[in-house]
């Protein structure tokens, strides 16, 4: 099926598969492999993406249902004048270890902060709650989370 | 004592500062950006994808595999059986403990999931629909699942492929001194017993396993990208399952989403991979999905214990014993030392002063996925430390006596350190009873008590206040080469590091990060030994063409073996620069000193030379004495002279709703004492992650079987891992005894967390619901069971 999609500000047209996941066109025909893909259940969310805005787990969407609309992934973060502040929230509090999870919880982030500019550690955690990191005991990313807020409060 | 904080963004271009410290991290920059490399982000060109097909049955001879219609699928490029394999001589290969393992099934299948047929295909979905058009047919054999019955006289027999193999028994193992240990049970005032299971559990990396093999035919070389913990070991490995020349295999591993254990071994798929590259000519990729993840990789732990304690009425500990019985699955892949069939156990003795101590463990063969040693169990201490925490809490139920008092009343004492331990083990050093009461006193010790106590005596539908204490000691840093070696490849760590004319170093090392930081904690490993700014050191691991020869990271064993590699090479390259600078300075070496990162003629600090003008002489013109050769470089290997010793105190606070038995932890305290902290913001995210380890493990994870053999956890719907609401925020502490072995007092911290934590979880909510001992995991379900007095087995689903 021929699909157009703006990923990151650019525009796509690909022919594929009806079956094909958005995750897979992401990674594999568009090459953009800094959304991962971590488990066949949609529970792991480190294939969080926002779509029109909203976050959603990029294995749970079939890529001809994000035909026409936006996505962005985390290479579509850093501004023309730097790092997003949440990058540089994760970099300045250790919120990564692996990186396997990092993406999906900046998009998060990103979207939390979006609506919410000064979040409290609850509701952070509420934000991230369907995402699984293995490596951090997430007390790092709620810490750069509220780092973001700061940074984005500051500027 | 507070938490370290973590410095806010560091501004470039200042240079990040010499040395120690919590600077940001290096890889970062990458990461934050989506520009990792993860083996599914290589992609090569002409690159074709691989597919598993999997047993359904945990127990079932092959009859027959039909591969026709997959073969015919346009997009279909090779198909490969265990026949296939079998012909050239690689349907088997070796475990990482000396036992074999099927890389696809000739004759049986042993384990649901078990590797069957491979397809390689143009696209990772056609790859998966081949699949399906593969006809395989089963003559379905009684499943062993309760290890248990293995040894029961009509225990189906797994292992008919070896020879004269009659029953499922793989070996039995002992430690301690039986005699002593018997004696002092035998006069004790007190023993106390108890049957402890630590489940079958699996590291589950966010990542999972996957590899890419491309073997170029001109050249004969074969490249390997692939998930590996220890990069130089697969290539070992690799060789000899293949046959191929070792200087012709290369092993990349990029950047890995999370080990703890499951990147270790080598696993079926990888070689299919290898052979389907051979076969097409072309790159194979394969990467698995979370059920192959979790079905079939390495799992850990899975010991069924039996320990006692005897003890005077007074609390004093005289004397332990465990009997362990170890599933190991279908074969013995257990990744550890050689001479240790049941890796460290029998450092079961903990942080204790314990005269007397034996144990035994037998272990079997089941029809599971073969695995044990991971999830950053340390070598199976893990499996110890649990077992004796929970003994320790057992004894003090017994006695009446708080847990906290029996502790400190049989801690280590500082005085008896360097302190060997009735098994045999060389504790290097430790202040125990200051790093509990610290521990004590952060988590307001008495102060709960006294709420628990106002709590139980308002009674009614309150939550359940439970707290629980943990105390462990790890030996880590496998280790010395005369003691320790995984299939005859000693545990020494090569190091090279090399000076640029400008002075900018590049340090390869055979260890390889998971995400602990690597790049960065050995940058300021030798910005601290040479001066240099941590910016100016470049971190090479992974790729075994670029680095020197060493076994890899696990057991907690990077910074102190890799680590002290580190140290040793740069003190190599610094004593040469010292030469330099005497020439330069036209003194002699034994007139200089080492001050504020400069060579300098003792006492004049004018003349001092940093090491990037001694790198730029020692590259240039300059004349240096007879025999000395230009330039700055040194390589080293490194060969521990003893395991390091970390410990740590834990106290976890839970409420449990006595109607659903659902428990919340409410605060957990970790106090950790890793020697000398190199970053202590890194070591920090360490002790977190494995915080949350044991709030998983002790309440959630759950790999259950079915009387078939069917694996029950085998997706992110039924293993459950724990999220950002059943972690608390953690508090930490430390203390710090720096190990008198290592070069720079380090003791290592990635597993630290995991191997003390679940036993702390566990004893606080027995403690809230009053049971003297339930299994993990503490479920809703196995929590309100244990409260009516029937807990059940949780490994087991015979019903
Ligand atoms: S890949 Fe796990 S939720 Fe999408
Ligand atoms: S940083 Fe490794 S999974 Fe989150």
């Amino acid at each position: 099926m021929e699909i157009s999609i703006t990923v990151n500000g650019e525009d796509y047209r690909r022919d594929v598969e009806p079956r094909l996941l958005l995750v897979h066109l992401l990674r594999d025909k568009l090459r953009l492999t800094g959304t991962h893909w971590g488990c066949d259940t949609s529970n792991c969310g480190v294939c969080v993406v926002l779509l029109d805005g909203v976050p959603v787990k990029s294995c749970t969407v079939l890529a001809v249902m994000a035909s026409g609309r936006q996505v962005r992934t985390v290479e579509g973060l850093e501004r023309s004048d730097g790092l997003d502040p949440v990058q540089q929230g994760f970099i300045d509090r250790h919120g990564l270890q692996c990186g396997f999870c990092t993406s999906g919880m900046m998009m998060t982030a990103r979207w939390l902060l979006d609506h919410n500019p000064d979040p409290s550690e609850r509701e952070i955690r509420e934000a991230i709650s369907g995402q699984v990191c293995r490596c951090t005991g997430y007390e790092n990313i709620v810490r750069s989370v509220r780092r973001a807020a700061e940074l984005e409060a500051g500027s | 004592m507070t938490a370290t904080q973590i410095p806010a963004r560091v501004p470039t271009p200042t240079p990040t500062p010499v040395g120690y410290g919590s600077i940001p991290r290096k890889e970062d920059a990458r990461f934050v950006r989506g520009r990792g490399s993860f083996v599914d982000d290589v992609q090569l060109p002409g690159m074709l994808y691989g597919a598993v097909l999997r047993s359904p049955y945990a127990h079932a001879r092959i009859v027959s595999v039909d591969i026709s219609a997959a073969e015919v699928h346009p997009k279909v490029r090779a198909v490969i059986t265990g026949d296939m394999l079998d012909k050239r001589g690689m349907a088997w290969m070796p475990t990482l403990f000396g036992d074999v393992q099927a890389v696809l099934a000739t004759d049986k299948v042993r384990f649901q999931g078990q590797e069957v047929a491979f397809v390689v295909a143009e696209d990772h979905y056609a790859a998966r629909d081949a699949l399906s058009l593969i006809e395989v047919e089963y003559e379905p054999l009684p499943a062993l699942v309760d290890a248990k019955l293995a040894l029961a006289p009509d225990a189906p027999l797994i292992r008919d492929d070896l020879d004269g193999r009659t029953d499922n028994h793989v070996f039995d193992w002992s430690a301690g001194n039986k005699a002593a240990t018997d004696d002092a049970f035998a006069t004790a005032d007190v023993v106390a017993e108890c049957e402890i299971l630590y489940p079958r559990v699996h590291p589950a990396p966010m990542e999972t396993c996957g590899a890419i093999a491309s073997l170029d035919r001109v050249s004969g070389k074969l490249t390997v990208y692939a998930t590996s913990q220890a990069p130089h070991a697969h290539r070992t490995m690799y060789a000899q399952v293949t046959g191929l020349p070792e200087h012709k295999i290369q092993i990349i591993a990029g950047d890995i989403g999370g080990g703890f254990g499951n990147k270790v071994a080598i696993y079926p798929a990888y070689v299919c991979a290898i052979v389907g590259s051979i076969l097409t000519g072309c790159p194979v990729k394969w990467t698995e999905d979370r059920s192959e993840n979790l079905m079939s990789t390495a799992f850990a732990r899975d010991f069924h214990m039996h320990g006692e304690i005897a003890a005077t009425s007074d609390g004093k500990i005289l004397a332990l014993r465990a009997n362990v019985l170890a599933d190991l699955g279908a074969f013995n892949g257990t990744a550890q030392p050689t001479k240790f069939p049941a890796g460290f156990f029998h450092m079961f003795t903990g942080s204790y002063d314990i005269a007397a101590a034996h144990c035994e463990v037998r272990s079997v063969h089941t029809n599971k996925a073969p695995g044990g040693v991971a999830y950053s169990c340390s070598f199976r201490i893990a499996e110890a430390s649990y077992l004796l925490e929970r003994m320790v809490d057992v004894l003090a139920h017994d006695l009446g006596m708080d847990p906290a008092q029996l502790r400190m009343r049989n801690l280590l004492r500082p005085e008896q350190f360097p302190y060997t331990c009735a098994t045999g083990w060389e504790y290097d050093s430790g202040d125990y009873p200051t790093t509990l009461r610290l521990a004590l006193e952060m988590a307001g010790y008495d102060e709960l008590r006294r709420e628990q106590a106002a709590r139980r005596e308002g009674g009614g539908d309150a939550p359940l206040m439970g707290i629980g204490l943990s105390f462990f000691t790890e030996a880590v840093g496998a280790g010395p080469r005369k003691m320790m070696d995984i299939l005859g490849l000693g545990m020494a760590d090569g190091a090279e590091l090399r000076l640029h004319p400008t002075g900018k170093a590049v340090l390869r090392l055979s260890c390889m990060s998971q995400g602990q930081g690597h790049a960065t904690t050995f940058a300021q490993i030798v910005s601290q030994e040479l001066g240099i700014s941590p910016d100016d050191i470049e971190v090479v691991e992974g790729d075994t063409d670029q680095t020197p020869f060493g076994l890899g990271t696990y057991g907690s064993r990077s910074t102190a073996v890799s680590g002290g590699a580190a140290v040793v090479v740069a003190r190599k390259v610094r004593d040469r620069a010292r030469i330099v600078a005497a020439a330069m300075l036209e003194a002699l070496p034994d007139d200089l000193e080492w001050a504020e990162g400069r060579w300098q003629v003792k006492g004049v600090p004018s003349t001092g030379k940093a090491i990037a003008e001694i790198a730029t002489a020692a590259h240039s013109g300059l004349e240096l004495p007879e025999g000395v050769e230009g330039h700055l470089d040194a390589t080293t290997v490194y060969n521990p002279p003893n395991l390091t010793y970390p410990y740590g105190a834990y106290v976890c606070v839970v409420d449990v709703d006595p109607g659903t038995g659902q428990v919340k932890v409410r605060r957990f305290v970790a106090v950790d004492d890793c020697g000398v902290r190199i970053n202590p913001m890194i070591v920090e995210g360490q002790i977190h992650g494995g915080l949350a380890d044991g709030v998983g493990m002790a309440l959630m994870e759950l790999m259950a079987f079915d009387a078939n053999g069917n694996h029950l956890g085998a997706s992110f719907m039924d293993y459950l891992l724990p999220t950002s609401m059943e972690c608390p925020s953690w508090e930490l502490g430390q203390t710090v005894s720096p190990s008198p072995h290592h070069p720079i007092g380090a003791k290592g911290i990635g597993e630290s967390a995991t191997v003390g934590s679940p036993a702390a979880v566990v004893n606080a909510v027995l403690d809230a619901i009053g049971v003297r001992h339930a299994d993990m995991p503490l479920t809703p379900a196995h929590v309100w069971r244990a409260m009516q007095g029937r807990a059940l087995r949780t490994d087991v689903a015979l019903e």
